[in-house]
């Protein structure tokens, strides 16, 4: 099941990694320059972000390509126990592996994990290669609705997160704070300050009620919990949207 | 165009990676931590859901997210859930 999934995470990025490779020479670098950003930086938004800024210089590229790339660092914080050896594992720490390795047992943690990576891996780096060399007609996501995949696969990840009260609650929070920082701040900040947003309520609430509280819906039992997933897995959404129709 | 920025920002960004999976474990043990680290990729793809759909303002990835989260709630499979958003999208594009 879970590998299943990984895989098909993997062919879903390489629906953009196609449109990657192709805006990466659009932008003026060679089909090995494109695949090197793949195979050594290996973090979507990040490439995405450089190859569109670096025809109005390097570095305001290589600072957007890292304040993306920060988020990265904090995924780290919760694999750190379950993943060696570290400097391997680090290279393969990206969203889709980690939303797929936030399990409940450190086994499942550890296959969501390295199968995502691994998976991810060799089709984006098939993939850029395939839009290097395919040239510009397959420049522009948009085309294919492309540019709706990514943050249609992460809703598809979050989701199965979403049971209980509190993830919801933190989802929801993030996603507004996401959208009214996002007109103020350098790309890639948004995601950063919503986390901190996010841990900040976390742990004012934490602060206030007892640690098994926490625990207590998952005792619910499994019927319970699809029905509150599927009652309640598109607020995130919704909450988005009404956030994001009102910014 | 130079390799310099290229090699520049991989580091970087690998360097990111491995610095979080790196802190050290006893930071990482007390309950509070634990629960926050638990939380934060919840945060961050929430984050990242709503900044990739409403960037540039809203368009037509709202009616695809929207159409991904029905079929989250059928329970559809995970690619099909990223073509119906896909398919929707350029489908509202073509149209509009």
């Amino acid at each position: 099941m879970i590998v299943r999934d990984a895989i098909g995470i993997g062919v879903a990025t390489g629906t953009y990694g196609v449109s990657f490779g192709a805006i990466a020479v659009a932008a003026g670098l060679s089909v090995p320059q494109a695949c090197a950003l793949s195979l050594l930086m290996f973090t979507g938004a990040s490439q995405f972000a450089f190859v569109g800024l670096i025809g109005s210089g390097a570095p305001a590229a290589i600072a957007t390509a890292l304040l993306l790339g920060a988020r990265n660092a904090l995924y780290g914080l919760r694999l750190a126990p379950f993943l060696r050896p570290r400097p391997l594992a680090a290279h393969f720490v990206i969203d889709e592996s980690a939303a797929m390795a936030v399990r409940d047992n450190a086994e499942d943690t550890r296959l969501g994990f390295w199968a995502t990576g691994l998976a991810v891996f060799v089709c984006w780096n098939l993939a850029t290669l395939l839009g290097a060399l395919g040239g510009a007609a397959l420049s522009d996501p948009r085309v294919f609705g492309l540019d709706a995949a990514a943050p249609a696969g992460f809703l598809a990840l979050l989701a199965p997160r979403l049971r209980e009260r509190e993830p919801q609650a933190i989802a929801a929070l993030a996603a507004v704070a996401a959208l009214i920082a996002l007109p103020l701040v350098p790309a890639g900040v948004p995601v950063l300050i919503a986390a901190g947003v996010a841990v900040a309520a976390a742990l004012a609430r934490g602060g206030k009620r007892g640690e098994g509280e926490a625990r207590a819906p998952r005792a619910g039992g499994d019927a319970a919990g699809a029905d509150r997933r599927g009652g309640e897995a598109p607020r995130a959404g919704g909450d988005a949207a009404g956030a994001g129709a009102a910014a | 165009m130079s390799w310099t920025p290229i090699l520049i920002a991989a580091a970087g960004c690998y360097a990111l990676k491995l610095a979080g999976l790196s802190v050290p474990e006893r930071l990482l043990e007390g309950v509070r931590v634990r629960r926050v680290a638990t939380l934060l990729p919840v945060a961050l793809l929430a984050a990242l859901i709503a900044t990739q759909t409403f960037d540039g303002g809203v368009d037509a990835r709202a009616a695809g997210l929207a159409a991904a989260a029905l079929a989250v709630l059928a329970r559809a499979p995970f690619l099909a859930v990223v073509a119906i958003a896909a398919a929707t999208t350029a489908l509202l594009r073509l149209l509009t």
